[in-house]
């Protein structure tokens, strides 16, 4: 059935291949904006609509312009150039058109443009030969994933500054050893479900 | 720069100095994790310092030519240009590693040291010079990567470039993702901790990350 497929394609992205935690990627926003839930909250807003935006977009020029032009071979230039358009236009018509979110979002919108995420979601759609509506499902799995990955990751570090961390790990290497332990748990998903 | 400084001098800054992983705690995207064995870690570095030099040199070669207002996007699609030529080179002549890691060898685009890098040096720079930072930026990449995956690989298969050394039940754990954040998190600890102790360091570097 079409709708259990697309359901399980939606648990594997978000849980079973989380990005941060089986991927690898994105560990630069993840291990920069984690400090406060706040900034953690408003990155993963911003990540999974730009997400699930940058996916449709992709997936549309790729079926309707490169595919038909032979370009296939081009699309790590062709995606970042629609990526940083894309972040681009959002950022301004933001501005105009609700000054109030962009004050929210704006700052994360910029660091956005040149992320491992946001193009590795087009790639895998590209790669893994999804159509449309599968491409959207994962994207917007791909965004929740990652936002749960921030959101975790960000209580634990609000916790972590009570603690009495060793000098030489304090900062990232003790983040980065807090990320293997929760990796660690998401590993118990891995069973979930047959791909 | 004004020239004052050697092409040996810039090359060990790469390294040692300004270390992209260890010291600058820059690009610790996904390129530091995924490597589990040397051998990966080698073809993983290979490619970064392809992609830095070259990215470098052609940046320096352009720059007169590139109007400051669009030179962020000039730069990212030169560096998506040879991030191509890599993918493509290595699609063709390293089949077995490049199912593991394909996915990994195109987001070197979105590497910031290699941006970071052409924005910083190679936009101010004559070509020479360029080529050397990127060469040192590059080694200090690919070295590293390989101390990683050496320790990944001793630990998780007790091998080191597929040749048996330790006889014992290997701990598993590190070849896993996880382990990828062990090996890192304890070996930037480690860097930290001889920083401080020998050359007086505050320690807690990478404060960073990008």
């Amino acid at each position: 059935m079409e709708f259990s497929r697309l359901f399980e394609l939606f648990i594997a992205a978000s849980l079973i291949n989380n990005f941060v935690f089986t991927r690898y990627l994105g560990l630069c926003i993840f291990f920069g904006v984690t400090r406060r839930m706040e900034t953690a909250v408003g990155m993963s807003v911003t990540f999974t609509s730009v997400m699930v935006i940058s996916a449709a977009l992709n997936w549309a020029i790729y079926r309707f312009i490169m595919i038909p032009l032979g370009l296939g071979f081009l699309e790590i230039v062709i995606f970042i150039g629609v990526v940083a358009g894309f972040v681009q236009a959002a950022d301004t018509i933001m501005r105009k058109v609700s000054p109030g979110l962009y004050y929210k979002l704006g700052i994360y919108l910029a660091l956005i443009t040149t992320n491992c995420i946001i193009l590795a979601v087009p790639l895998m759609n590209v790669a893994e030969a999804y159509n449309f509506i599968e491409s959207i499902i994962f994207g917007l799995g791909s965004g929740i994933g990652f936002s749960l990955a921030m959101v975790i990751m960000a209580s634990i570090r609000e916790k972590l500054e009570l603690a009495d961390v060793p000098r030489a790990f304090q900062g990232l290497p003790i983040s980065f050893i807090l990320t293997g332990l929760i990796a660690l748990a998401f590993l118990g998903f891995s069973g979930l479900i047959k791909l | 720069m004004n020239g004052k400084i050697s092409y040996w001098e810039l090359f060990i800054n790469g390294i040692f100095g300004e270390n992209p992983v260890f010291r600058l705690a820059l690009s610790l995207c996904p390129a530091v994790a995924v490597t589990n064995s040397v051998r990966n870690g080698l073809l993983m570095g290979i490619a970064v310092l392809f992609v830095q030099t070259m990215a470098n040199v052609t940046t320096s070669l352009i720059r007169k030519f590139i109007h400051p207002k669009v030179r962020i996007p000039s730069y990212m699609f030169i560096i998506a240009t040879w991030v191509t030529v890599t993918d493509l080179a290595m699609a063709a002549y390293a089949r077995d590693v490049y199912a593991q890691m394909g996915l990994y060898i195109k987001l070197i685009v979105a590497f910031a040291i290699i941006l970071s890098r052409a924005e910083v040096f190679a936009s101010k720079n004559r070509v020479i010079p360029s080529f050397f930072d990127g060469l040192g930026m590059g080694s200090g990449f690919m070295l590293a990567l390989v101390i990683i995956g050496f320790f990944r690989e001793l630990l998780g298969k007790g091998s080191v470039w597929g040749y048996q050394i330790i006889q014992t039940n290997p701990l598993l754990i590190m070849i896993l993702p996880a382990g990828g954040f062990f090996a890192v998190g304890i070996l930037m600890g480690f860097f930290n901790w001889i920083d401080m102790k020998y050359f007086g360091g505050k320690g807690a570097g990478g404060a960073g990350g990008h």
